[in-house]
Parts: C-alpha cells; structure tokens; sequence
C-alpha cells in the first residue's frame, strides 16, 4: 500500500439482507485509488451505490470485506471511536441536501464541524466562510439562505478541518444550472486551494463533463449497486 | 463549548416543549421546597418555640388545648381556673413568673386577651427579648381601659394609637355580639414573630369584667403562664397537678408537648411528602417525554454531527446534559416559584397562627431538591439518550443516491 495515495480500496463488498430474507451485494469494488490532490469524478446512475461507497470510505458504514485506507490510514481496522476521529480529522464530506444543522448560524456549523476535529477556529472558519462568499452572512441561519449559498456553507464546512479526502455526493443535485455550475467550480477550487483530493460521485453528464477522470461506478463496481 | 452549544441550540430549536418541561420541574422544585421548609420550619417554630414560659396551668383537659389556646392563641380554652389556684402556684417557691391570662373576647376575629403587665415587664419570649411597646406609645394602665395590640393585628386591622374600639364577645368575630365597652389603643407592640404579634392585649381585669360575661368569671382566668425557677422543676408539679389533683392541668414542657403534637400528625406531612415526590417524578417523566417525543426530528441533526465526525457518546452526552438543563432551568426558576408560595403560605400561617416562617432562611432542601431533580432528569434523559447512541447515520442521511 502507498501512503501518498489520499484513498486507496482493494477487494471491498458490501452487502444487505433484502426484507425477503436474502443477501443483497450491493458493492463489490476489486480496486479504487485516488492520488493525493488528484480530482476524480465517479458517474453512476441513481440506485448504483454511490452514497454507499461514499459511507464507507468515510467509515459511516462497515464494509463485509476489503481494505479502505484513507490518508495512511486502515479505515476497517479502527474502531468506531477511531473511524469518527479519522472523519473528523482527515475526510470532509458535502452532500445533495448538504445536511446543514438547521438550527445553526452559517458560522456555527462550520464551527462545529471544527470541535469534532482539531478544534474549533472562529478566524480558520471566518476566513473559509468569507472565501465561499458568505463573509457577510456569518450569522445567517440556513433557512435564511439560497440553496446555493447553502451547499456554500456545506463547502466551507467540509475544508474546515483541512481534510486530505473531500467526498462530494451529488453535491449540485439540488441546485439550478447556474448555482450547480459555480458550486461545482467552487467545490473545485478550494479543494485545490487546501491540496485536499476530491472524490464527486454524481449522474449529470454536465458535471461530470469538467473532470479529466471520470470513473464510471457500473464498469467498476461488480456487483451493480442496489 | 461543543457540547453546551449543541444543547442550547437543541433547547432553542424545542423551545415550546422545551419551556413547558421547565415550567413544570420549576413548579414541582417549588412546591417540593416549600412543602420541605414550611413543614421543618413551623414544626421548629411550634415545639421551639415556648413564649418564654416552661409551662401553662388551667382547667382539667388537654394539655395540648391549654397550649394552644395559651401560647399560641389558636384552639378554644378548655375551661377556667379560680384566682385562688392562680395565688397558689405564684406562691410555690419553684415558680419565678406566673402570668394569668383571661380569655373569650374579639375584635373583629382578632383575640383579645386580658392579661398582667408582668407580661411586659418580666418575661423573655426569647433569650434577651422582652415585648415592647413601639415609641411613642406606652403599656396600658391596669385600671383603665387600654390596649396594647400586637404589631400583625394592628397592621391587619388598621389600628393606630388614640383609636378606640369595642370588643366583641367569643372568640369568633360576630357583629350581634359587641359589648358595651370602649377601650382605646395606647400601644403598638413591636413584632416579636411570635404569636403574640396577633393578639390585642389588654388589662386582666378588662375580660374578667366585660359586660355580658358571667359574673362569676370576674374571679376565674383562662390559664397561667409559668415561668419555672428550674425547668426540670416542673417534674414536681405535674404529678402534684395532673396525678395527684384532678381539678386543674399542668401542661409541662410546652416543646415536649407540641413535639408529642407533630407526632401525631405525621402522617399528613408523610402525604405532603409523597404528594411532592410524585410531583416531582411526573416532572422528571415530563423531561423524558419532551426529549423521547422530539427524538425522530432529532435523528436527522444526530447523524449530520455524527457524520461530522461527533462520536456515539458525544451525541449521548449532549441529550443527557441536555436534560439536566432543563432541570437546572426549571430549578431557577423553582425558586421563584418557591417565593410566590412560601409568600402566600406565610402569611396564612402568619395569620392563623402567629409563627413566622422566613422563606430566605437556607435550608438544606434547596441545596438537594435542586440536585436530585437534575440528577434524576439526567436519568430520565438517559432513555432518549440511548436512542440517540443507537441512531444509525447511514439511514438517518437522506436521500441516498
């Protein structure tokens, strides 16, 4: 295994037990790996096992099977405990409905997203927030704001930490084409900015179009998702 | 700060479940407290306190009768005792004051009490404190028809110095039953937070010779106060007055005896006590149902901080400290309710009684009252809590795609 690679998968399955009682494979993925700061997009239609894979690389769920090494670091070795620390510290996760805490200012949920981390910063998030635009909207709730500038925060919230490993999952989805093209261009930059590799999984053509590497979920995982 | 962030916005976001289970913990934290410090305190107020006096001579009866109608100026007198017996007990070389009282008037439901100026002159209702007349009035003259009222009842009843008024007869204020008599205020007493704060004093002779009153009553009192010379004295003259004789009662020690009162009414303050223990569950249970009813709108903000990187125990930790806010808000605001109670309750028993119960004084109860309550909140938090540790995040992160 090579430590310099941001994520590195061998041999991963993970599989469900469907209400009829039988096992449903749902992630059979021989080999994935991701340089450090490298970019890669995964296309794969709804129901083909995106967010599964994304929840286990970010240690949200167990794998049946298989290695997933994140920065260096074994994911299926650690404990719970270990694999919420390792989140915290060196994975930023954005997601379609960004997942905002509601009843959080902009600033907070960035903040909070910190003290899970290596500890809250109000200058690192301040400046991440004035970064994505929304400097003047620090104490804004998210009801408050566009869903542009929501999936903002959720960036923000995402690089806080400095993560090596930024897994985007269908991150424009909820957003029209204007505000999907500059969230995606945004996404983009600050992962550049941070050195942070970036892993978007997502179904539209338009997205996935901006990326050099394109990896198509349904050739690489054998077992066709849910 | 993480922790205390997440439970204020938590209370914040619950804000109308959130105070309605406050309101009701401040309500049983009140209630608790005060049936605690009304119930400890008037029990020290009744058996600790004694008026100055080791013990009370009257008719054949009860001794605790003779104690509150003599002492405390509630309960009816139970019967009269000769002048003669009254001469006989201050003559025995054991009593160092000996004050008749003279019982069976009113004015407007407020006793009148008939009574010698050794009352004033040479008792202590307490070690170093003595009745006092206030500045610029004076005690009353044995001779004439003068009254000293006690500090609560001139306030209740509105009388000041020079005002004259006209008792009524019984102990219970009856407009058809106004005797004849004029007497006129010289004296407001200072408050001595005693019984004797509610009661119109006024010369011996004045009740034992009011128009109206059996004639036979002018040569009778009520009961005797006694003072003893050494209180275990008073052995000597129980047996010689309540075994010995049969006539008359000697009610020795008055705190023995109305001790021997509480004891008999335990039972009652043993239901007040459950009565707050059950409140205070139902408050307890009103925190788990507030926190257990919100936890599926809460599933969702669980699993975005456990996605965040929060472990299990963190989102546990955050519903239990979350509870015992709630607890220690409505214990906060307990106190207040622990005020407006013991303000009403205070003055009821002020008014019945004469004993004065402080509500400012510390008392042990509001330092666990307060404590139990978080701590058992934090109990019943631990039901949602445990829901909360459980919360699957892959599940709870919607949409998949």
């Amino acid at each position: 295994m090579d430590d310099s690679a941001a994520l590195e998968i061998q041999g991963l399955r993970k599989s469900y037990w469907t209400p009829e009682g039988a096992r449903q494979v749902v992630i059979d993925l021989p080999a994935f790996r991701l340089e450090a700061r490298q970019q890669v997009a995964m296309s794969g239609e709804s129901g083909s096992g995106k967010t599964t894979l994304l929840n286990l690389i970010a240690g949200i769920s167990t794998p049946d099977s298989g290695s997933i090494r994140v920065g260096g670091h074994e994911m299926t070795s650690l404990s719970e405990s270990a694999r919420d620390r390792l989140r915290a510290t060196t994975i930023g996760y954005i997601f379609q409905t960004f997942n905002l805490l509601q009843g959080y200012t902009c600033l907070e949920n960035v903040l909070l997203g910190m003290s899970f981390g290596p500890g809250a910063d109000r200058a690192v998030a301040v400046g991440l927030l004035e970064r994505v635009g929304l400097g003047a909207r620090l104490r804004h709730y998210p009801r408050q704001l566009s869903s542009g500038q929501q999936q903002r925060v959720a960036v923000a919230r995402a690089l806080a930490n400095r993560p090596r490993l930024v897994l985007a999952d269908e991150p424009t989805g909820n957003l029209d084409q204007r505000n999907a093209r500059e969230s995606l261009s945004l996404i983009r930059e600050v992962c550049r900015e941070s050195g942070a590799a970036l892993l978007l999984v997502s179904h539209d053509p338009g997205v996935l179009s901006g990326f050099d590497v394109v990896e198509p979920l349904e050739q690489l995982n054998r077992a066709g998702g849910v | 700060m993480t922790l205390g962030l997440i439970v204020r916005r938590s209370l914040r976001q619950h804000a109308l479940s959130s105070v309605v289970t406050a309101i009701s913990i401040a309500l049983a934290g009140g209630l608790l407290m005060a049936v605690w410090v009304v119930r400890e305190q008037s029990q020290q107020a009744f058996t600790g306190m004694n008026a100055g006096f080791d013990a009370v001579l009257g008719a054949r009866g009860s001794k605790l009768q003779l104690v509150l109608n003599a002492v405390f100026h509630v309960d009816e007198s139970p019967g009269n005792l000769a002048w003669a017996d009254y001469l006989e007990l201050q003559a025995d070389p054991g009593v160092a004051v000996a004050v008749p009282l003279a019982t069976g008037d009113n004015y407007r439901g407020y006793r009148i009490v008939g009574v010698t100026p050794e009352l004033f002159s040479e008792v202590e209702y307490a070690p170093g404190r003595r009745y006092q007349v206030a500045p610029p009035g004076r005690l009353f003259d044995p001779t004439l028809r003068e009254a000293v009222v006690g500090s609560f009842a001139a306030a209740q009843l509105g009388l000041r110095l020079g005002q004259r008024f006209q008792p009524y007869h019984g102990l219970r204020f009856d407009e058809s039953h106004v005797h004849e008599e004029k007497y006129v205020v010289v004296g407001i007493m200072e408050p001595s937070n005693t019984p004797a704060d509610r009661v119109i004093w006024i010369p011996l002779k004045g009740v034992q010779l009011m128009s109206g009153h059996d004639p036979a009553a002018a040569e009778e009192l009520s009961a005797v106060l006694v003072k003893l010379k050494s209180p275990t004295l008073g052995r000597t003259m129980e047996v010689r007055y309540n075994r010995e004789g049969s006539r008359l009662t000697f009610a020795w020690p008055i705190a023995q005896i109305m001790a021997r009162f509480f004891e008999r009414i335990v039972w009652f303050e043993r239901v007040l006590t459950v009565v707050a223990y059950l409140v205070a569950a139902v408050a307890a249970g009103s925190v788990l149902a507030s926190i257990h009813n919100s936890m599926n709108e809460r599933r969702r903000d669980i699993a975005i901080l456990r996605a965040l990187g929060a472990h299990r125990r963190t989102v546990f930790g955050a519903i239990v400290l979350e509870a015992m806010s709630l607890a220690a808000v409505g214990m906060l605001a307990g106190f207040g309710v622990y005020g407006a109670i013991m303000a009403v309750v205070t003055q009821i028993i002020r008014a019945q009684t004469g004993v004065v119960i402080d509500p400012l004084a510390w008392h042990t109860v509001m330092f666990w009252a307060p404590l139990g309550m978080i701590l058992v909140s934090a109990l019943a938090g631990v039901v949602p809590a445990t829901k909360a540790y459980r919360t699957d995040v892959a599940t709870h992160l919607m949409p998949s795609t």
